[in-house]
């Protein structure tokens, strides 16, 4: 009796409709409506409307509430006369249900950032992968986002939950920094690690990332199932200060791209869509701010403050350290005074971005330190 | 980060601010919609509904719906600008200026020089511009080459939804008078924006190609027909820098100049009449600074020294498009 059954779907206004949002309905289930009846307000992105029904008779059923957004097509309402029962109806609904998400599940995109709140802060993060197991948590450098480990977290989600977060003060996350300083930021990993549920994770840090992640690991060993620390602050007291003050001076694509190109071995890996990030990302409320209060506070008068290489060898968590050879940033010299407990990796023909232009490598140094 | 549209952009730039300062205020004809006439508050938001939704969060003592007389809204914000607040007044179209132009520019536009240094004028005019509308001469316009003329006035010609929050958001923490001028055909052009608040610098040009042979300047919507045309022809070997200055006034002319040094050939397009033109003041600039590095006569793309036509294939020839970009950049390689 499908014949009988009439719908209501969320109608396409326009090219660029994908989706809108039933604001309000004007009826309710069991009224009897007419064609080009106002029937419920619909809002866009565009646009905000009324909806005529298409069709006439008893609404029976109602399938979206005030506020949902659904695609386009998307079920909101069914038509139908009272002799058709409502078995027949909810039959109707739930093929037609099926059908559709078929649909709507093959049109899903790339994984995309998630907001999560820690602590009273909000924190940007992206997540790839579900699996049991301690997953592993990336963690970037100074004046990085989450879209620095494009190149490595899909590789190492294959049988692993990972997660990507974007540092107090940097991407999408709260410009509040506290002291700056690398323990407020572990303490600022350690909340998202408390709100996403995570007991125990094999970190992955970057640069003042590795800093961070070097730190928990030796004052909150019990969170850390590993610590892989690549191109890694904190453990020597040199620091290219020319580029710090040149990321946070420049202000255009020119004056940004010979700074950003000190980041790598090989300059034309400087895209312009990197270079127009970082100077999007400069140009947020609170960045100079934050960016200036951490610069302060972990590089005081241009040396690092906090230095853990002879600590490390004492960590609850095993830990290892990765450089490129050719680091214009932090020196690969610093490998040198690590203690011989710690695995150290140096790979040539690549500098600070040495998980970008290496990724490969790294990927691979990353899982079998994780598997053990 | 969402897609958002031009639209969205522009309305989440006046969100932020209004909800970051309480000087802020919005002013013109059916920002909010519904004066007066119970139960339709909120009804309107302009004609293409970019402020609808401020009205219930901040209130009608700062969403003010205004009769429909430019002359008086306008001279009242800019009073307002002069005496403490920060308003945005939205001139629904720019073709409207003509009632309402001695307040912008010979009071708005003088304070700070005549009150020397002492008075400050923080207005921002929203405006709509621009063909391709069908909605003829009279609402279809691109004015702004008047305003750039005017010392004291910054113009803005936003050329995408991130560059409209951002320029927006500049123009409201700007203490000078500011036309913003927001294409009427772009408003539902998506793109990645921030959610966080963030400004544009002024003055300061946009690369959005980067390339060789020709530069191209563009400005507001034909900064996206200029983008088409480079990455169409980079497939054919020429490769185009592409120039959005992002603001007429202050105008980056160090940044063209440079690109045009670089490149050696000048496409300058311009949705608004050839005569005293952006693109005239471009070629001006460049034969005036850089004469000796131009490989080939500078090309200008622009509409005919006529009014936008109402009949819709004459209007869309009217209109610079992708294909008279081309040919231009192609002529200029030809010789």
């Amino acid at each position: 009796m499908a014949a009988d059954i009439k719908t209501i779907v969320m109608p396409k206004w326009g090219l660029a409709m994908q989706e809108g949002m039933v604001a309000r309905w004007l009826v309710a289930p069991g009224a009897v409506i007419k064609a080009g009846e106002e029937i419920l307000d619909i809002e866009t992105s565009k646009i905000a409307n009324v909806y005529e029904s298409p069709v006439a008779g008893p609404l029976r059923r109602t399938l979206v509430a005030e506020g949902e957004t659904v695609p386009v097509g998307a079920l909101l309402g069914v038509v139908a006369d009272s002799d058709v029962g409502d078995d027949e109806i909810e039959a109707f609904i739930t093929e037609f249900q099926a059908s559709f998400v078929q649909q709507a599940e093959a049109a899903v995109g790339p994984p995309e950032p998630q907001m999560i709140e820690a602590d009273g802060r909000r924190f940007r993060y992206l997540q790839i992968g579900e699996a049991d197991g301690p997953p592993v948590v990336f963690i970037h450098g100074f004046g990085g986002d989450l879209n620095n480990w494009q190149f490595n977290q899909e590789a190492l989600a294959a049988g692993r939950t990972t997660y990507a977060l974007d540092l107090p003060g940097h991407g999408g996350s709260t410009k509040e920094v506290g002291a700056g300083d690398v323990a407020a930021l572990a303490d600022a990993v350690t909340a998202f690690l408390d709100a996403q549920a995570i007991d125990r994770a094999h970190l992955v840090g970057h640069s003042l990332g590795g800093a961070i992640a070097a730190y928990l690991a030796l004052k909150r060993g019990e969170r850390v199932a590993s610590a892989t620390l690549i191109a890694s602050a904190g453990l020597g007291a040199e620091i290219n200060m020319a580029y710090i003050e040149g990321f946070m001076s420049a202000k255009r694509r020119k004056q940004l791209e010979p700074v950003l190109q000190l980041l790598v071995a090989d300059p034309e890996m400087v895209s312009r869509e990197m270079i127009e990030d970082v100077l999007k990302m400069k140009r947020i409320d609170g960045v100079e701010a934050a960016l200036q209060k951490v610069i302060g506070a972990v590089f005081p008068g241009g040396r690092q403050a906090l230095l853990l290489t002879d600590l490390l060898g004492d960590a609850d968590a095993p830990v290892q350290v990765i450089f490129g050879a050719e680091d214009q940033i932090v020196p690969a010299g610093h490998l040198a005074g690590l203690p011989s407990a710690v695995p150290a990796h140096k790979l040539s023909g690549a500098g600070h971005m040495v998980h970008m232009e290496k990724a490969a490598e790294v990927n691979d140094l990353i899982s079998r330190f994780i598997e053990g | 980060m969402a897609k958002k549209s031009y639209r969205q952009a522009i309305a989440e730039a006046l969100r932020q601010e209004m909800e970051r300062d309480a000087r802020v205020i919005v002013m013109g004809e059916d920002v909010a919609g519904g004066m007066g006439a119970p139960g339709e508050d909120d009804a309107w938001g302009g004609p293409l509904g970019v402020t609808k939704g401020l009205m219930p969060i901040f209130g009608r003592d700062r969403v003010l719906d205004t009769p429909i007389t430019e002359s008086a809204f306008i001279g009242a914000a800019a009073g307002a600008a002069a005496t403490g607040l920060r308003p945005v007044a939205e001139l629904m179209f720019v073709d409207f200026f003509g009632v309402c132009f001695d307040q912008i520019f010979n009071q708005a536009a003088k304070f700070r020089y005549m009150f020397g240094g002492k008075a400050v004028t923080p207005l921002v005019v929203r405006t709509m511009y621009g063909a391709g509308f069908r909605a003829a001469s009279q609402h279809s316009q691109c004015l702004y080459p008047v305003f750039t003329h005017i010392p004291g006035l910054k113009v803005v010609l936003p050329s995408s939804p991130y560059e409209a929050k951002g320029l927006l958001i500049q123009a409201i923490r700007d203490d000078d008078p500011v036309i913003f001028f927001e294409h009427k055909a772009m408003y539902d052009e998506e793109e990645e924006v921030p959610d966080e608040p963030y400004a544009i610098p002024f003055g300061e040009a946009n690369l959005t190609r980067e390339g060789d042979d020709v530069t191209i300047v563009a400005f507001g919507r034909m900064v996206g027909f200029a983008n088409q045309v480079a990455d169409k022809l980079a497939k054919d070997g020429i490769s185009c820098t592409v120039v959005d200055p992002r603001t007429t006034s202050p105008l980056d002319s160090d940044t063209i100049l440079e690109c045009v040094e670089e490149t050696g050939r000048l496409v300058v397009v311009d949705e608004a009449h050839p005569r005293c033109s952006m693109a005239s003041d471009i070629a001006g600039l460049a034969a005036q600074h850089v004469f000796g590095a131009l490989k080939a006569p500078i090309q200008m793309v622009t509409a005919p020294h006529a009014p936008v036509p109402f009949s819709p294939s004459l209007e869309d020839l009217y209109i610079p498009s992708p294909d008279k970009i081309e040919a231009a950049v192609r002529k200029t390689m030809a010789s």
